[in-house]
């Protein structure tokens, strides 16, 4: 490992960064799972890069895990963005607010 | 390669949450994928790369690319609505997130690991994060949550097609009868 550790680290922090931006600030639904994925991608770099400084294995297990949940998280997103998208005709997180108090 | 892959996949970042349309926002994220990828070679997690480039990249950009043409024609995003968060304090936020976060990784004691554990040495440590380690971890020590993952799996499959059913109008007849 030539690049030291905390390098990693702050990429992963700076994508992570740029994950909530989109997540805060896009209100396309799809943009909004995308960032999310960035966050996800980023969490994953940190724990590789945990696991190398300390030659543990478990770090990678861990994105294994990760990889397989957010496998399963977008493909149930999606179907429900269908869903959405054919009950409403819109992908606006805004105008999905049946919940709203 | 550090720097490279590392400003390629920063530039892709912006570009997921920058693009206006939806295409771009998922092309710049298979580019931070792939920049990912490498980082992971560059850190010795060969399988962890592979996985990331037939899973991450393969399937799940795919899906998304799917799904955006299957909404081909939606509108863009219109004026904002008054109920969320301002995006420049949104995006101030998060800025000083990041300052905190960075700021904790340029301290001291960042990325060191803690005294005691017996840590890489170098090029002379053993191959480390081979298929084979991560092989006898998982089918090892990670047995039951390995097991565990395979019913998620099962979860997302079930779920996936009970919401892509198309529902029937409420008037209609039945399930059973014609759609």
């Amino acid at each position: 490992m030539s690049v030291p550790a905390p390098f990693y680290l702050g990429l992963s922090a700076l994508l992570f960064v740029l994950g909530m931006i989109g997540v805060l600030v896009r209100r396309s639904v799809l943009i909004v799972f995308m960032s999310i994925e960035l966050m996800l991608n980023a969490v994953n770099l940190t724990l590789v890069t945990f696991g190398r400084t300390l030659g543990s294995v478990d770090g990678q297990i861990l994105v294994i895990f990760v990889l397989v949940v957010a496998a399963v998280e977008v493909v149930i997103g999606l179907a429900i963005i269908v869903d959405i998208f054919r009950s409403r005709d819109t992908v606006d997180i805004d105008d999905v607010d049946l919940l709203r108090g | 390669m550090f720097g490279i892959t590392a400003a390629l996949a920063l530039a892709g970042g912006v570009g997921v949450i920058a693009c206006r349309r939806p295409v771009h926002s998922a092309l710049a994220l298979l580019l931070v994928l792939l920049s990912l990828a490498v980082d992971y070679l560059l850190l010795d997690a060969q399988f962890i790369a592979v996985l990331q480039v037939i899973i991450y990249a393969g399937a799940i950009v795919v899906l998304f690319i799917f799904i955006v043409m299957l909404l081909a024609g939606h509108r863009g995003e219109g004026p904002g609505a008054g109920a969320r968060l301002p995006a420049p304090l949104a995006v101030a936020l998060c800025l000083l997130f990041a300052v905190g976060v960075l700021a904790v990784l340029a301290g001291p004691r960042a990325g060191r690991p803690p005294a005691g554990t017996p840590g890489v040495a170098g090029a002379a440590a053993p191959p480390f994060g081979t298929i084979q380690d991560v092989g006898r971890a998982l089918f090892g020590r990670y047995l039951l949550p390995f097991e565990a993952a395979s019913v998620v799996l099962l979860v997302g499959v079930i779920g996936a097609v009970a919401l892509g059913k198309r529902l029937p109008p409420p008037d209609a007849p039945a399930p059973g009868g014609p759609r």
